[in-house]
């Protein structure tokens, strides 16, 4: 017998209407107003709730002052169509768990298994709408992938209101491992690596393993040499652990014949490793690509970890949800790294189409399936990585935006974490682990459900019309807080474990067989893995990527105080096995062994492939066409793209402040704008500070992905040049986000890029300490008349920075300050409009991607440096995205103040002024500074002006324009003025 | 048994502390507890960190402090309300030594997510210790968390606000507009518990406008104070703007300062706040 109740929700007035009920007016929707009920729905079994206790429990959940609540009566109100959306069965509801605790603590009884709260939201629509405009209106609330959507007329919601849906998980699964014969046909083994095992009582397959022939064939011969055919729980185990996602083939394979050790070894950790030996004892490193994040030293006595992580598949098929994953899942490589980082800093990037547009393209035939809009997609990763960050207490200053509209099929999703920790506990260095045999495999935080179950080997493949809908997990940032709270507040400092790991891709069966490797074996007892919801089967526990878990070995000793303490803080611990020194990784289900596999053979039986490249054709150039004649207008229409303009509305979203270290945020000046980069406070009681920023230039790809990289390492380092950050403490991170990795000539690529992220990283001296790539960012689907499709993101490399700044308050921020300060150039102006956005404002292809005479930068970034902490610099602005006169358009913008210049040279007008040479900044210097600031910077700066009266005003040689800086902020702040 | 270890500077030179010891709660998504914390400590104030559950399991106990801070945070997600969850929780298991600690000569500070736990609680404005709910907090205007600088100014003469002009310091929150019947607002006035409005940055009333009024809060207030006035509530972050480099235009301001030959400072305006929490006690 169950019994259900429904709780419903309103305020008596509603503060958010307005912007509400604007927003889905400005997506097209006639409506009057949208307003929105909460609902909670409560089903138990084991005992009813009396009319009093739900009384009690409505008051519990509102504010009375400004709320009302009903109990199982329908809310009545006037409006036209009622829609309502809730979650699907097994989708993380986070708001129904919170409901759940507070009425476990005021009733002081534990619900039982299978007795929960729902939360869903009923949207009350006043307006008439045409009944497929109110289809298309519950498709812009709700995402199918996740919600079930209810619809009713004010007619058919009569008195009696919503139905009471009860979106419970009901499985009728083989909770059994399976033998798989692989004694079959190449044909069918093929079948097999791309479209999964058969499943035994559905008959279907049960999604993409990622595995192609040879590894089919290693997989079988292992068994074969066994003398017995593998169960599905070691062939998905394999699949995860061989995965793209997790063994990085692409990076790793040897590539032509002159790389025989692959991309990775040969230009990212060779380049890290001839830093530090040059370096010798000013290296930085302390940690580097052996663990979850990246460590520098801090100082003394602390390290600081980066790490930056994809979240790119998911992200499109449920945006919020994807992003929210990313950026918790990124926190935990913090949590994981060592014996635990503390999360300090999150850093966020998107790599999305133009929200302007609406391109119609299918997953399906038939014009089923669709893509989310550009638009859905911006705002639902914008929230995702917001609400991970801000409910985590973890400040987020730093992010970007770039647009292009090769990314509307599959958008990137950059999240990355900073954290602090200190370098020694006094007993043994906090950056090393080692799981002993012995220990006991702990896993902890959230239980385990069919969320994510193909996650790691799903991103490895296309989007196609067969994705799982089990590859969307949705973050629950709270109950990972408690988790992270408890580790590295609590635990770590007590000394209750010896090896932690975060819970990613692959589930355990990734994180328990990498921790296994510190000690050479593990036993698991699948069964003792706490579940979501009953029914599972052995294979899919064990890949599992439900959220907000980590695993832990912990000393038999110390088991008791470890468990107490959890219990303690609320987060469920769980002994799941052991860990051994046999060699092999053994899994148990209910007494029966389902995995037994040699580690060696599980981490490097993977056999190796020969990468071959081939030279892409090479992009044609267009002729320029002729100067355009009002450069006034062209330079407000350049501030107004949408690569350039002001995406503040995502700073402001975004808690910076959180841990009380802002010292420069993401927006800066009188006039508000966004820099390049930021510094924050890590410790308190130190004057040092971490500055982050990026480099990204995705449109330079094709043209010259060589030259595409150096640019990225250049504009990385420069954000922190600006900021007075030393050349000699600045790490860099990579990500490369590549498509269709298996074509020659997009190797050829990337082969280029890697060559140039060698060169730039060596040549600067500034080290790799982490990275990540997801190699095959392609679209596949149909158009509206059905015509295959491939969408393929443009070649892309993030390059992340992070360097110590040895005094805050020497720092610099962007905007110009005081009336009659001197402008200088630092740098010089070449023709270089390759790729650049003013290239793409006159929608011409080709032309020359900038260089860069990497010594010759060296010592002028050194000598930048060097004046900033003398205090000889008022404000520094690299300058990037849009060239020169972009860059003296936000110093003066920063400022609210104009700025008079004169250019020299013989570049046309337009090139000058948009041409984005590299190794450039703008910098403003107190006139009473001006020879120590000439003699420190030498060759190097050029005066230009001066900081005066309310114009922008730039002249040269044929060139004159003159533009209050009033009208350049406000065509750098309308784009996305209504977000 | 150890209060929350919270990550201690190495060799910082000994501060002087007076007796008297905060307790600073945690659990359940708070966040703001560390720097709150180092606020405190700067001002000369010892805090303990301690997580709800252990006051719950008698591990401490509430009467051995004299300053019960709720720190800001996102306690339950800002699941139904923010603040709402972790209010039940205390109601539900802490309240008689809630109400205890509030007989005696002590003080309750609630920032952010602290302001939303204690007036669900009802701990202000607590007209006749009546502790019931007579304000909240709802969504912001804007529907999503703002986070910018906000100027705020003393609209009563407090234990503390004593010598305050303005605080210039963030909001970060989702849920902080501030909500109340007229005739709470007449009383709110007339008692003169309303302890900080919103302002711009020339001390003018805000009157509502956005950004200065963040979040649409009737009467531009940012916080107010119990009828007793031994509680203290407010949306703003003092403590995330602590020292020079946390204000926002301190390059600006340096700037200004280094060219009329004036010292810079090292310490934000923001400090006087916990400075008369620690002169209470002294």
């Amino acid at each position: 017998m169950a019994y259900v109740h429904r709780i419903e929700v309103q305020y008596k007035t509603d503060p958010r209407l307005k912007v509400r009920t604007d927003r889905i007016r400005s997506l097209g929707f006639p409506i009057d107003e949208l307003h929105v009920i909460d609902i909670y729905t409560i089903s138990t079994h084991s005992r009813d709730f009396t009319p009093e206790e739900l009384r009690e429990i409505g008051s519990k959940l509102i504010n009375p002052v400004v709320q009302t609540f009903t109990v199982d009566k329908a809310t009545i109100a006037h409006f036209d169509t009622a829609i309502e959306v809730g979650f699907l069965p097994g989708v993380t509801d986070n708001v129904g768990t919170t409901a759940r605790q507070t009425i476990e603590d005021f009733t002081k009884r534990k619900f039982e298994p299978g007795e929960a709260v729902y939360s869903s939201q009923m949207y009350f629509v006043c307006g008439r709408l045409s009944l497929i405009n109110a289809e298309n209106l519950a498709a812009t609330l709700a995402n199918p992938l996740i919600n079930r959507v209810h619809m009713k007329t004010r007619t058919e919601y009569g008195t009696k209101g919503m139905d009471i849906v009860v979106p419970l998980v009901n499985l009728h699964e083989l909770p059994t491992a399976e033998p798989v014969d692989l004694g079959v046909d190449d044909q069918e083994l093929i079948r097999i690596g791309k479209e999964g095992i058969t499943d035994p009582e559905t008959g279907q397959r049960r999604g993409p393993l990622a595995l192609d022939l040879a590894q089919m064939h290693a997989i079988r011969d292992y068994f074969t040499s066994l003398g017995r055919k593998p169960t599905d729980v070691e062939i998905e185990s394999l699949a995860q652990t061989w995965s793209e996602h997790c063994k990085h083939t692409i990076f790793a394979s040897p590539m032509d014949d002159d790389m025989p050790k692959g991309l990775y070894k040969t230009c990212i950790q060779a380049a890290t490793n001839t830093i530090r030996a040059q370096k010798g004892d000013k290296d930085i490193c302390l940690s580097v690509f052996s663990d979850n994040s990246g460590g520098i030293i801090f100082d003394d006595h602390y390290l600081v970890t980066h790490k930056v992580e994809t979240h790119n598949s998911p992200s499109a098929l449920d945006p919020f949800g994807g992003a929210l994953t990313g950026i918790v899942g990124v926190n935990r490589d913090t949590i994981g790294f060592g014996l635990g980082a503390k999360p300090c800093i999150n850093i966020y990037g998107f790599c999305v189409g133009d929200p302007e547009s609406n391109p119609a393209l299918y997953r399906g035939k038939n014009n089923s399936n669709p893509i989310l809009s550009p638009r859905r997609i911006l705002e639902g990763v914008v929230s995702g990585v917001g609400v991970g960050g801000n409910c985590s207490g973890i400040p987020t200053p730093q992010g970007f935006v770039w647009f292009d509209d090769r990314y509307v099929g599959k958008p990137l999703v950059f999240a990355g974490t900073v954290g602090i920790m200190p370098r020694s506990d006094g007993k043994r260095n906090l950056f090393e682990k080692q799981a002993r045999s012995g220990d006991y495999i702990v896993m902890i935080g959230g239980r385990v459900g069919k969320d994510g179950i193909h996650g790691a080997t799903f991103s490895s493949e296309a989007l196609d019309p067969g994705s799982p809908v089990t590859a969307v997990q949705i973050g629950d940032p709270i109950t990972q807080k408690k988790v992270s709270d408890v580790i590295v507040k609590e635990a770590r400092d007590r000394g209750l474990y010896t090896s932690i790991t975060d819970n990613g891709a692959g589930g355990i069966s990734c994180s328990v067989a990498e921790m296994a490797k510190e000690c050479n074996g593990c036993h698991v007892y699948l069964d003792k893995v706490p579940l979501k919801y009953p029914g599972m089967a052995p294979w899919e526990i064990w890949i599992s990527e439900s959220q907000e878990r980590m695993t832990l070995a912990i000393p038999p000793e110390k088991l008791n105080e470890f468990m107490d303490l959890l219990a303690s803080r609320e987060v469920e611990a769980t002994v799941i096995g052991s860990f051994t020194d046999t060699g092999r990784c053994v899994v148990e289900f209910h007494g029966t062994v389902v995995m037994d596999i040699e580690l060696s053979f599980l981490h490097d039986g993977l056999p190796i492939k020969l990468l071959k490249t081939e030279a892409p054709v090479s992009v044609q150039s267009d002729p320029m066409p002729s100067c355009p004649e009002h450069l006034d207008t062209t330079l407000k229409e350049m501030l107004a793209r949408k690569n350039i303009c002001s995406k503040e509305f995502i700073s402001v979203q975004y808690d910076h402040t959180v841990q009380g270290g802002h010292v420069l945020g993401p927006v800066q000046g009188a006039g508000r704008v966004q820099g390049m980069a930021t510094l924050t406070k890590v410790v308190p009681d130190s004057k040092k500070g971490v500055g982050l920023s990026q480099g990204i230039f995705p449109s330079y790809s094709e043209i010259d992905s060589y030259r595409m990289a150096i640019a990225c390492i250049d504009t990385a380092i420069r954000g922190l040049i600006a900021l007075g950050i030393p050349l000699d403490s600045i790490a860099i991170l990579d990500n490369f986000c590549w498509c269709s990795s298996d074509e020659p000539e997009r190797l050829a690529q990337l082969k280029a890029a890697a060559r140039g992220c060698y060169d730039g990283a060596t040549g600067f001296e500034t080290p790799f300490i982490s990275g990540k790539d997801s190699m095959f960012n392609d679209f596949r689907g149909y158009d509206e008349d059905n015509n295959p499709v491939l969408v393929s993101v443009p070649p892309t490399l993030l390059v992340s920075s992070i360097g110590i700044h040895p005094d805050v308050t020497k720092a610099v921020s962007l905007d110009a300050k005081i009336e009659g300060d001197l402008v200088y150039l630092i740098g010089e102006n070449r023709e270089e409009l390759g790729g650049s956005e003013y290239s793409a404002y006159l929608g011409i292809s080709g032309g020359i991607v900038p260089a860069l005479d990497i010594p010759a930068m060296k010592v002028r970034y050194q000598r930048l440096t060097h004046a900033i902490l003398h205090d000889l610099v008022v404000s520094a602005f690299p300058v990037t995205h849009g060239g020169l006169a972009v860059a003296l358009a936000k110093v003066a913008i920063g400022g609210k103040l104009g700025l008079d210049v004169t250019l020299t040279g013989d570049l046309r007008p337009d090139v000058l002024l948009f041409s984005e040479t590299l190794g450039r900044f703008i910098v403003t210097v107190d006139p009473d500074k001006k020879r120590s600031f000439e003699l420190a910077m030498g060759s190097d700066a050029t005066l230009i002006g001066r900081v005066t009266g309310k114009n922008l005003q730039i002249t040269g040689p044929s060139l004159r324009i003159s533009v209050p800086v009033s009208e350049l902020e406000s065509a750098n702040k309308k784009p996305f003025g209504g977000y | 048994m150890n209060p929350i270890a919270t990550g201690q500077a190495f060799g910082r030179k000994e501060l002087e502390l007076i007796p008297d010891k905060a307790l600073i709660m945690s659990g359940y998504g708070i966040n703001s507890e560390m720097e709150t914390r180092e606020a405190l400590l700067r001002a000369g104030m010892d805090a303990d960190i301690i997580h709800i559950n252990d006051l719950i399991d008698r591990k401490y106990r509430m009467c051995d402090y004299r300053l019960l801070v709720f720190p800001g945070g996102f306690s339950y997600g800002d699941d139904t309300g923010a603040g709402n969850a972790y209010a039940n929780r205390v109601r539900n298991n802490l309240w008689n030594d809630v109400t205890e600690f509030l007989e005696e000569d002590n003080l309750v500070l609630g920032i952010c997510n602290g302001f939303q736990i204690l007036a669900n609680l009802g701990l202000v404005p607590a007209f006749d210790k009546q502790y019931k709910r007579d304000i909240a907090l709802m969504p912001n205007r804007k529907g999503v968390l703002e986070c910018r600088y906000v100027t705020i100014k003393p609209a009563a003469e407090t234990l503390w606000t004593k010598g305050i002009e303005r605080i210039v310091c963030p909001v970060s929150h989702g849920e902080g507009n501030f909500s109340c019947s007229k005739e709470v607002l007449t009383q709110l006035k007339n008692r003169k518990m309303i302890a900080f409005t919103y302002c711009r940055e020339n001390l003018k009333p805000a009157d509502g406008e956005y950004p200065y009024n963040p979040n649409g809060s009737v009467a531009d207030i940012a916080g107010i104070t119990s009828a007793d006035g031994k509680v203290l509530a407010m949306m703003p972050h003092p403590e995330r703007a602590m020292e020079f480099v946390n204000e926002y235009d301190w390059p600006l301001q340096k700037e200004r300062l280094r060219r009329n030959q004036q010292p810079v400072p090292t310490e934000s305006m923001n400090m006087k706040l916990f400075r008369n929490i620690v002169g209470y006690f002294c």
